[in-house]
């Protein structure tokens, strides 16, 4: 099956490679994104140097991370772990200070009564103030995963196989197929990504009922 | 390593001529601004008028959203192939390059434009409407007064998303600092890359700097405490 | 399953050995392990321009017809990027040029002749890696005008360029303007001093594309580019050969090496010739078909 100078067969592999290359990062992005937005909240001092470093790491170009970071793991140039660490840096770098912004979005007399119930700093984070952030977290995870989708076809100019692929061979091939069609497929995958952290942040959030998510 | 990319950095004659530091950093800088100043011209009145009419929210959402996803690349490369035919000279490269960056900078300037404007203290707007002030007195001594902080946030993560994307404009022959990335790269001229890479983030800060200091001249004193 | 891929083998390097037994002689480079290693995956991969890429599905189809488990990694970029895939391990395999990669590894090799420089490229290759048989097809870097700027200039010749190349901008691939068969070498050899170069790095399309619109004079495209025939540009002679010998040739990882490989590849190397490759190459840049199937219709015409 071709559709517009396109294996089928070959998009849907593009395409799975290019949900592992942008979610994946999204994941471990968030999951190393709290201890440093808690962090930030935590000590106060740490605030202003640890957002202005992540904000940093936003303005390295993607090409430039995707060509540089094998010097620096020591991985192969082709290799997919270089992509998935570039886009983990993105992740962080938007979400630590959603995660600072959501962290202190929990009103302080939420605060007060879970430490006059004994709760300890760490419990309270987990059992207090990440489950109240929820919808500002899902904000940001919004943004960083439309972003990471988008980001990720530029891998296509160092040979890292996922839906960018299509528009280098499109363009070479002088078909403007292959490029709308990676295009479009960017766009629905956004979109996919965009709806699942939507109904995720809905079921964790059951108290939310009528609330659109910005 | 690092050393080795601090001798291209400080190699005197990697800064001169025409296709050097300077050279080229102007050259980027240039397109950067362009494509902000295109990107705010269509992003601000469309913002303010959703922002102040209430009108188009969803319109503005999701062209912020489906905005952002549109993948650069692929955007120039249809670009290329629709306008090299059809211009001539230099502008055959250059406005492919500049419809991707406009496209990247909408989304972060319309937010921050009708969020800004949105989110204005009811308050203050009622009485201004109450001292009898029009509909466009409320929207130019009211409210944009009061969301120019958000406004400047929108246009700042704009900026930056553009520097950092004008590099890719050197994969069609275009100059600016990607060339020392896509040259590097062609050559595996290691320390010229990621040389290049420092140069673009540091035009960035620089760059956000220079627009923190005018934010804080343009907004109003009693804004920027809370902001 | 085993079994049968090993039986496909066996058929498909039989049908090959006999459908090609005329101009080269297929079992002369023959290796000395069998075929256990069939059983391996081989990654192939190819450099960032079409030829490139559909070279790499030939090589597939047909290794895949003959029982080995094929990979393909395509547009890794330029030279500089996929031979250190190679070292890497990323790729075991990819179409190559004799001309260009003996040059690259060895910058002093002084042969232009097709022969002349496939022995030098067998003595400057590092002892990982392996050239099968070269093909009598040949794609070699060119100079090359509009039919305009020939006409208006005089120009056949690249040396004709060098009274007028201070107004005019050559175009190519970044890397045109470093390596020795390139700006240095179109210096030295011809004398050419262009007012500026400038660096496409998105494929021949584009150098093409900018080429016939006027953004550029002088373009570096290779010579089996359908570009050519179809702007009807003028490809400039080398009398002084600064462009060496190009001819196809498989680069394989000296692990990766065995004699199934071996007899495969140089049986599709001696069915394909600069005239074939320009065709096959024109049904997927001009006609928009897909590399894969041109490959597989070439394969399938000559298994």
């Amino acid at each position: 099956m071709r559709l517009w100078g396109v294996d089928l067969g070959e998009l849907i592999e593009l395409t799975l490679d290019h949900i592992y290359l942008a979610g994946v990062p999204l994941i471990v992005g968030l999951l190393l994104a709290i201890p440093l937005g808690w962090l930030a909240v935590q000590r106060k001092w740490l605030y202003g140097p640890l957002l202005a470093a992540t904000g940093l790491m936003y303005t390295i170009p993607s090409l430039a991370l995707f060509i540089i970071l094998p010097g620096i793991l020591g991985t192969q140039i082709l290799d997919p772990l270089n992509v998935l660490v570039a886009m983990t840096v993105y992740t962080i770098a938007l979400l630590t200070r959603t995660v600072a912004d959501a962290l202190q979005s929990v009103p302080d007399h939420v605060k007060q009564a879970a430490t006059a119930m004994g709760y300890s700093p760490l419990r309270r984070l987990f059992a207090v103030d990440l489950p109240l952030g929820v919808p500002v977290i899902a904000a940001g995870m919004r943004v960083a995963a439309v972003s990471n989708v988008s980001i990720v076809s530029v891998a296509a100019l160092v040979g890292v196989s996922q839906l960018g692929i299509l528009f280098t061979a499109g363009f070479n091939r002088n078909a403007m197929g292959p490029i709308l069609i990676g295009v479009v497929a960017c766009l629905i995958l956004a979109t996919l990504f965009d709806a699942i952290i939507l109904s995720v942040s809905k079921a964790l959030t059951p108290w939310q009922t009528s609330r659109s998510g910005s | 390593m690092i050393s080795s990319v601090f001798d291209w950095l400080s190699t005197p004659a990697n800064w001169e001529g025409d296709r050097g530091i300077i050279s080229q950093t102007l050259t980027h800088l240039e397109y950067s601004l362009i494509a902000l100043v295109c990107a705010a011209l269509i992003a601000v009145p469309m913002g303010l008028y959703i922002g102040h009419t209430g009108r188009g929210r969803v319109v503005a959402v999701s062209i912020a959203g489906g905005f952002r996803a549109i993948p650069s690349l692929g955007v120039l490369f249809i670009a290329v192939l629709l306008l090299l035919p059809r211009l001539r000279g230099e502008l055959a490269f250059a406005l492919p390059s500049l419809i991707v960056l406009v496209i990247l900078a909408i989304p972060p300037i319309l937010s921050g434009v009708y969020a800004g404007i949105a989110e204005v203290d009811p308050a203050a707007r009622d009485a201004a409407k109450g001292m009898g002030m029009t509909g466009s007195q409320v929207l130019w001594q009211v409210e944009v007064p009061n969301a120019l902080p958000l406004m400047f946030s929108g246009m700042r993560s704009a900026m930056l998303q553009i520097i950092a994307t004008a590099t890719i404009a050197a994969v069609v022959g275009l100059g600016g600092l990607g060339r020392f990335l896509i040259d590097g790269q062609a050559t595996r001229d290691y320390d010229e890359m990621a040389g290049g890479a420092l140069l673009v983030a540091a035009l960035a800060l620089l760059v956000d700097f220079v627009f923190g200091l005018v934010q804080r001249f343009v907004v109003s004193p009693g804004l920027t405490k809370t902001a | 399953m085993k079994r049968t891929s090993i039986l496909a083998a066996t058929l498909a390097a039989g049908l090959t050995l006999s459908a090609c037994g005329g101009d080269s002689d297929p079992l002369d480079d023959s290796g000395e392990e069998s075929g256990s290693s069939s059983s391996d995956t081989i990654t192939i991969g190819s450099a960032s321009f079409p030829e490139n890429v559909l070279l790499m599905e030939i090589y597939a189809a047909a290794l895949s017809d003959a029982g080995v488990d094929v990979e393909t990694r395509g547009n890794i970029g330029q030279r500089e990027t996929y031979i250190a895939g190679l070292d890497d391990g990323s790729i075991d395999m990819i179409p190559e040029y004799t001309g260009a990669l003996t040059l690259y590894l060895n910058a002093d090799a002084e042969a232009t002749d097709p022969d002349g420089v496939y022995a030098e490229l067998q003595d400057a290759l590092p002892e990982n890696l392996t050239v099968l048989e070269p093909s009598a097809a040949e794609d070699k870097d060119s100079i090359v005008v509009t039919a305009e700027t020939a006409s208006e200039y005089d120009l056949t010749a690249i040396g004709d360029l060098e009274p007028v190349a201070g107004e005019l901008v050559l175009g190519g691939p970044p890397e045109f303007e470093e390596r020795f068969t390139g700006v240095p070498g179109l210096n030295e050899v011809y004398g050419l001093e262009f007012s500026a170069f400038r660096p496409l790095a998105a494929g021949s399309n584009l150098t093409a594309q900018s080429l016939a619109n006027g953004q550029i004079d002088v373009a570096n495209i290779f010579s089996t580019d359908p570009s050519i025939s179809e702007n009807d540009f003028v490809v400039l002679d080398d009398p002084d050969a600064l462009f060496v010998a190009q001819n196809i040739v498989p680069l394989v990882t000296t692990d990766a090496v065995n004699d199934e490989i071996t007899t495969t590849l140089n049986g599709v190397s001696a069915e394909l010739d600069t005239a074939i490759l320009t065709e096959l190459l024109a049904q997927v840049v001009v006609g928009g078909e897909a590399p894969e199937d041109v490959a597989r219709e070439f394969v399938d015409s000559i298994g």
